[in-house]
């Protein structure tokens, strides 16, 4: 298709040079541009070439994480190497059974990382210079929720097949409905209502709670999940006071004076990287750690890096079974001890997330290609396959039970923080686990309606 | 007669070529250019004011509410037009701009494009506070229709694509006529001498208020062609580095002509692709260097380039 | 009771805050009529670098406190070398154009820093919370303050009394206040405005990075920092009075309040607040609350 469009290209750029600008003296600008556009598209028609005749022994993937600002060190860059790790791994075929095959049905794969910095527009315009001009067979990625609310109708729109990493907002697939698009974790529901079942254990009798989070859509989702979930669980609660400073604003002291002087038993937090551990040296500094219990659920991936700077007793969360919580089995063991064996520390929920996003690539393809007598399987095939997938990934089953089977559920946990010295350091301890099913809501259901609606149909056993 | 004869010729060719190229060009470029056309109308805004030695932080205001007039007409009115979006847009965000002219038109300088800076970062503010509508995340705008045809996929790119170019060169044949009236011919003059024009009977004020509005209203247009081409809208449009995006487009095209936004814009979409796809960790740096390098040995932007072949009085007659 | 006593001192912590980010901005900008987008790199810079040497001497095992003027040495270091790299090496070139245009080249060598600080520190968020807690705590009822946080008030005061001794009651002053009246008749009367305009640059830079410096114990440092700082400085400036160094004081103590009160009593306003004043003040006094307006030439 692409030498297609060259074979149209290559006489329209001769003729904007000869016969137009000479005889109607054609601004010269123009002339530029257009020189450089077609210039522009005669590299990528190389490079498109290129692609074409390796096309059955190379699958091209488009990586985007954040590699620039806030977002890069706690998600982004851990995120890339999490992806840099598993195309190694499956091109190399050293991935424990079932993933023991190299490549993916033999072929290799060739990555393509792009930064998601920038906003949404930006990224919808990288998103189609991948698919059409750097001609990637499948894009994986996206950390940000307003990228994926972006991406997604854009996928549609190019047939593009497009796997979501990390992004949280249950709108996706709850206000749209999409074949070429999937998310292999779950959307960020769970997050709050695990911490909102852990505490009804944990602490029957809360009477006052209060939340600060990041003045945008993640901080006021996972208030509103949050809340809805507390007033479901522990309906005599009240909410004391709800802060929400600006996104990177890093100074707390105003909102920690509100939160001491509010009383709270419980105090809810969504913020993450460097905000997170602003928060937490001025909060601990001032003692709020000791009169209330504080709720962190995205702090899984700071936790190793905080070590005895982060409190006794805080609840964390990891968004899903990742990082600490993932379960023992020896695809983690892989994970976990290559990724140490590279970047000398642990891996965290984002380097998960996005690996098993690639697995479950490998299987959709190699089970398309089965029922394709073991020929390499049209899109429409792999997403055949992909729908109402479940595998084992590496922190725990991930089931695409929602979304007309595009949308993954899994189960999650909730534990302690402890410092433990001679236990290596950070630890989690009194860990419970949540069944996917428990956490999400059901096929169909839209998220916020169903956790007010009192969690219909929830099975938490 | 016959000199401007041959020049409506020339712009006919060019946007004869532009229109071919819309076919001829593969997807992701004809996104680009659209993109680039469409940016290149808030360009043309500010190119309207910086002729008046004025910048303004805060094109991104208009920007934004064209924008989001486009997503909110879809959501509640159920309108996906994209003449009736794109006549509304534009409205509202001159209508915007006639109340804060009333406040900026006082100022100079820096604090003109302080003020600026302030609405639109309300507005941000404003819309990162309204959950409804997506808070941060934004939300996806329908698919345009165009007087009842429908397209999809491909169709819908050109003819997207078609109708940002018809409007930008709306935009820039009404920024031509502008220029070339009396009070256009005022812009430079202002910014030489302000005293000077007042003594000529003029009020200064008054014709910086209609700068405002005109570029308020091409930033208006620019929002709508921008989110009917992205599909989707966020706070994000109203960002103060939305609006240094624009400026930084203006000082690198130059104010030399009423096309040199578009090519400015098209030469920056161009470049910064081109800088995610080959240093994706430094196209800051590549963004910064260019734009220095640019300042200090082309402070005329890119259209001095090209104008300085001719000579140069008469080109400037031109725009 | 105890709220609008923690509105008062938050008010007065995060006032104090504000006033030494946003000082250098508004000096250089008094003198030199540059507004310098840079301005966030350089805090940012001053961050880093004080969370870099903090680290190191942290490990070295000398005496904690020394660990107070590790801060104050890296912002002299990054303020110094960025200073004077940006103003002999890029700015000097263009005192002749426009302001608008020195505008952009400051928001260029903002992109590339900021770029620059991603090579240099990586994008693993950097901390130095040593002297945060090695000041203790003050407790009223209910209320705990950190010391530390307390002691930006004092930085504050003696930051903003500096200055003003040494504009107001020092030679040096006096040559600014000349260059700040009229550039050309002070060069006409044998002033080398070119270094005033080098020392400026570099004091207010310095400054830019101290802010940067006495942040980094309370946070995580990590990039993009620099972003979210420069509009904050700039409304502060703007409120105050663009060049105006006790604008900037008062700015900063408007918008400390106004955001500690919402804050406690109306958090769902706190992202407007900043805004709000800045209009408000611009609308009812355009050239800001202490800023001065310029005669029009004929």
């Amino acid at each position: 298709m692409m030498t297609r469009i060259n074979e149209r290209l290559m006489p329209a750029r001769n003729a904007t040079r000869r016969r137009l600008a000479k005889p109607f003296g054609l601004p010269f600008g123009l002339t530029i541009g257009l020189a450089l556009a077609a210039a522009a598209v005669a590299g990528f028609g190389l490079s498109a070439d290129h692609a074409q005749a390796q096309q059955t022994s190379e699958i091209k993937l488009g990586i985007v994480s954040f590699l620039a600002g806030p977002a890069a060190g706690p998600f982004g860059i851990p995120a890339r190497d999490g992806s840099q790790l598993v195309i190694d791994g499956i091109n190399g075929g050293t991935i424990p059974s079932p993933y023991d095959s190299k490549g993916i049905l033999g072929a290799k794969i060739v990555p393509v990382f792009i930064d998601e910095a920038g906003g949404s527009a930006k990224q919808v315009a990288e998103f189609r210079n991948l698919v059409q001009r750097q001609n990637v067979d499948v894009v994986i990625g996206y950390i940000s929720s307003g990228d994926c609310l972006a991406i997604a109708p854009v996928a549609e729109e190019l047939k593009a097949l497009t796997i979501f990493g990390d992004c949280g907002t249950p709108r996706i697939f709850e206000q749209g409905s999409y074949k070429y698009v999937f998310r292999t974790r779950s959307h960020a529901a769970m997050d709050n209502i695990s911490a909102a079942l852990y505490l009804k254990e944990m602490m029957p009798n809360i009477g006052r709670y209060g939340g600060i989070n990041q003045n945008y859509a993640w901080g006021q989702d996972s208030w509103r999940d949050f809340s809805a979930a507390m007033s479901v669980l522990h309906p005599s609660a009240e909410v004391t006071t709800k802060q929400f400073p600006k996104i990177f604003a890093g100074q707390y002291s105003s909102e920690i004076s509100a939160l001491l002087l509010s009383r709270s038993d419980v105090v809810h937090s969504s913020l993450w990287g460097a905000d997170l551990e602003s928060f937490i040296f001025q909060a601990t500094a001032r003692g709020l750690n000791r009169r209330t219990q504080l709720v962190f659920t995205s702090a899984e991936p700071n936790m190793f890096r905080l070590g005895d700077k982060m409190p006794d007793g805080v609840l964390i969360g990891a968004r899903g079974p990742y990082g600490v919580y993932a379960h023992d089995t020896p695809l983690n063991r892989w994970f976990r001890a290559e990724y140490i064996r590279r970047h000398d520390t642990p891996p965290v929920y984002a380097s998960y997330v996005l690996g098993q996003a690639f697995l479950a690539l490998k299987i959709s393809v190699e089970k398309a290609a089965a029922a394709n007598e073991g020929n390499w399987p049209t899109t429409e095939q792999i997403i055949a396959a992909m729908e109402y997938l479940e595998f084992e990934a590496f922190g725990s089953r991930v089931n695409l039970a929602l979304g007309k089977g595009h949308q993954a559920i899994t189960e999650t946990a909730v534990g302690r923080y402890k410092y433990d010295e001679a236990a290596g350091g950070a630890t989690i301890v009194d860990i419970k686990y949540y069944p996917a099913e428990c956490v999400n809501p059901p096929e169909g259901a839209e998220t916020v309606e169903w956790i007010r609606g009192g969690m219909k149909g929830a099975r938490c056993d | 007669m016959n000199r401007s004869y041959q020049i409506a010729l020339r712009y006919a060719a060019a946007l004869a070529v532009l229109a071919a190229a819309g076919f001829l060009l593969p997807q992701w470029a004809v996104f680009l250019l659209n993109l680039a056309l469409s940016k290149g109308l808030v360009v043309l805004g500010l190119l309207v004011l910086w002729r008046t030695g004025l910048i303004s932080f805060g094109q991104a205001l208009y920007f934004c509410i064209g924008g989001y007039v486009v997503g909110m007409a879809g959501l509640y009115l159920d309108l996906h037009d994209a003449f009736v979006l794109l006549a509304f847009g534009t409205a509202l965000s001159l209508a915007v701009a006639v109340l804060v002219g009333f406040l900026v038109a006082r100022y100079r300088q820096i604090f003109f494009a302080m003020l600026s800076l302030a609405f639109s970062m309300i507005l941000y503010g404003v819309l990162v506070k309204t959950e409804a509508l997506g808070s941060t995340d934004g939300f996806n705008v329908g698919r345009p229709t165009f007087l009842g045809y429908a397209p999809e996929g491909e169709a819908l790119a050109i003819v997207s694509y078609l109708f940002t170019l018809a409007a930008s060169a709306a935009g820039a044949f009404t920024v031509w006529l502008y220029l070339r009236s009396t009070l256009g011919h005022l812009t430079t003059a202002i910014r030489d001498n302000e005293v000077r024009v007042e003594y000529l009977g003029v009020s200064v004020r008054g014709a910086i208020h209609a700068k405002v509005v005109l570029a308020g209203a091409l930033a208006g247009a620019g929002g709508v062609l921008s989110a009917l081409a992205v599909g989707h809208v966020d706070p994000e449009m109203a960002y103060w580095t939305t609006s240094g995006e624009f400026v930084f487009v203006t000082i690198l095209a130059g104010t030399g002509n009423v096309v040199a936004p578009f090519l400015g814009s098209a030469l920056f979409e161009l470049l910064r692709t081109y800088a995610f796809q080959y240093t994706p960790y430094t196209w800051q740096m590549v963004l910064g260097g260019t734009l220095l390098l640019l300042i200090l040995f082309l402070p005329d932007g890119i259209w001095s380039l090209l104008s300085r072949r001719k000579a140069a009085p008469s080109t400037r007659r031109e725009a | 009771m105890l709220t609008a006593i923690a509105i008062g001192v938050d008010g007065l912590v995060y006032a104090s805050w504000l006033f030494l980010v946003a000082v250098g901005l508004t000096l250089i900008f008094g003198v030199m009529k540059i507004l310098n987008v840079a301005h966030g790199s350089l805090y940012a810079f001053g961050a880093y670098g004080a969370a870099t040497m903090v680290g190191i001497y942290t490990q070295a095992g000398l005496a904690p406190l020394g660990a107070f003027a590790m801060l104050l040495v890296a912002a002299l270091i990054v303020g110094v070398v960025l200073g004077v790299v940006m103003e002999r090496g890029l700015l000097r070139f263009m005192y002749q154009r426009d302001e608008v245009i020195i505008v952009l080249v400051t928001y260029a060598a903002f992109l590339v820093l900021e770029d620059l600080i991603k090579l240099i520190w990586g994008v693993d968020p950097y901390y130095a919370s040593e002297p945060y807690g090695l000041l203790g705590i003050s407790e009223i009822s209910d209320l705990v303050f950190s010391n530390y946080d307390l002691s930006l008030i004092v930085m504050a005061v003696v930051v903003g009394g500096l200055l003003w001794v040494a504009v107001n009651r020092t030679r040096w002053g006096k040559l600014l206040q000349a260059v700040i009246h009229d550039r050309e008749m002070s060069e006409a009367f044998g002033i080398n405005v070119s270094r005033v305009y080098t020392v400026t640059f570099v004091v207010g830079a310095v400054l830019g990075a101290l802010g940067g410096a006495l942040t980094a114990p309370m946070i995580s440092v990590t990039p993009g920092i620099g972003v979210e700082v420069i509009v904050l400085a700039f409304a502060v400036v703007v409120i105050g009075g663009m060049g105006s160094v006790p604008g900037a004081a008062i700015g900063s103590l408007i918008v400390g309040i106004s955001r500690a009160a919402a804050v406690h009593l109306l958090p769902e306003v706190e992202l407007f607040v900043i805004y709000a004043v800045m209009s408000g003040v611009l609308v009812l006094r355009p050239q800001g609350l202490f800023g001065q307006t310029f005669a029009k030439r004929i």
